[in-house]
């Protein structure tokens, strides 16, 4: 598949137009996990934009998005790129064996007041 | 007023505090709260994917149960609720997943986002009114500064979501101040708690708490009230400090209310 291809399957899945980005950075600027990411929100639009998305898929940032939506509703452009990062981490843990968490890991992450909304949600992020 | 009413997973196990305090409560205030049967978890987050179809079935039937029954869905934890009301919305307003869910659902009526799905804090707001609550105040809590912690899920996106203003709501702070206790506002209330990333980084989970725990103890909060289980989890597990005190908002509507946790 070529970028550009990759490109409209990132629009596909997200329903985000990147194109209407201006590149203003509120996205990043407003992103509470932005210390801990290698690539930040406006760099996933734009990488999505042009279908460069290898790097992205090999990065931890693709699991550090937090869904808080404040960069969806922060945009002055209405682009909501948080949709896009969840359609970049679908692409990698669709695939056959991508899986970033599976069951046997959650006895050792376990402690006694642990929600089981933590376990679901993070079961709905990270795997397929 | 009679509601079809969604507890979800966690209120009846880790969270049952805020289960039964909003049980209790709504009795009092001459709500009832009729539990949908059968109702399957909602999976914690929206799935946001254009092309999710299966994630979103679990929700889709507990508003169609509620159309059913011809009543609201009343919803508690601050997760459900998010994704109960999204979801909804894609019912309403995308054809392409509305005909996909459809499908799959072979209803003898095809569900297009009738139910209002409504908070337990927007019911208290809106149809009891914060003005009997304060009437039905026994024990008010004078004297006590507390704070309200938002997060995300209630607030945003507020396209969707309707609940109160963004940037600024105040829907808690007045429900405060009708118990009679002392509404502080303070500068992160509605910040990332860090929500499942405890189960990935906890590390972020825990700047994160400690950035909201010091903006809510510099404010002069000497406790802090939430709707969801897990801000309550991160906000009390995560906080090294262990130096300010989380409650579900039904506790303190319990407490204000004279209802007894026997009772």
């Amino acid at each position: 598949m070529d970028n550009m291809e990759i490109s409209k399957e990132i629009q596909r899945i997200s329903g985000v137009n990147p194109r209407k980005c201006m590149r203003c950075g509120k996205c990043s600027g407003t992103c509470p996990a932005y210390d801990q990411m290698e690539y930040h929100p406006h760099q996933f639009v734009n990488l999505a934009l042009s279908g460069k998305i290898d790097k992205l898929m090999e990065s931890k940032s693709i699991y550090t998005c937090l869904s808080c939506f404040a960069c969806v509703e922060r945009c002055p452009r209405g682009v909501e790129p948080a949709n896009i990062i969840e359609a970049v981490r679908l692409w990698k843990i669709r695939q056959q064996n991508q899986n970033h968490l599976v069951a046997d890991q959650i006895p050792a992450m376990l402690d006694e007041e642990i929600p089981q909304q933590a376990l679901v949600s993070a079961f709905r992020k990270y795997k397929k | 007023m009679v509601y079809s009413y969604y507890p979800g997973c966690t209120l009846k196990s880790k969270a049952v505090d805020l289960d039964m305090g909003a049980r209790k409560a709504a009795e009092a205030l001459g709500i009832t709260m009729v539990e949908i049967p059968e109702w399957q978890c909602c999976g914690g987050v929206y799935p946001m994917a254009k092309d999710e179809v299966a994630t979103k079935l679990s929700s889709v039937r507990a508003l169609e149960y509620a159309k059913e029954q011809g009543q609201d869905l009343l919803t508690l934890c601050s997760a459900c609720h998010h994704v109960l009301k999204r979801v909804n919305n894609d019912m309403a307003n995308d054809a392409e997943i509305r005909d996909k869910v459809n499908r799959y659902m072979a209803l003898e009526e095809p569900y297009a986002g009738e139910t209002k799905v409504i908070h337990y804090l927007e019911m208290l707001r809106d149809v009891v009114g914060f003005d009997k609550i304060k009437e039905a105040v026994k024990n008010p809590l004078t004297d006590r500064k507390i704070g309200a912690f938002y997060g995300c899920l209630l607030l945003r996106p507020s396209k969707t979501m309707q609940f109160d203003n963004p940037e600024n709501p105040s829907i808690i702070e007045d429900f405060i101040t009708a118990l009679g206790a002392t509404p502080v506002k303070y500068p992160l209330r509605n910040e990332c708690c860090g929500g499942y990333i405890t189960m990935e980084n906890k590390d972020l989970a825990k700047a994160k708490v400690a950035n909201i725990v010091n903006s809510a103890k510099d404010a002069g909060c000497d406790a802090l009230i939430t709707a969801c289980p897990l801000c309550m989890y991160n906000l009390t597990q995560n906080n090294d400090a262990a130096d300010l005190p989380v409650y579900y908002f039904t506790e303190l509507l319990c407490e204000a209310l004279g209802i007894g946790k026997e009772d």
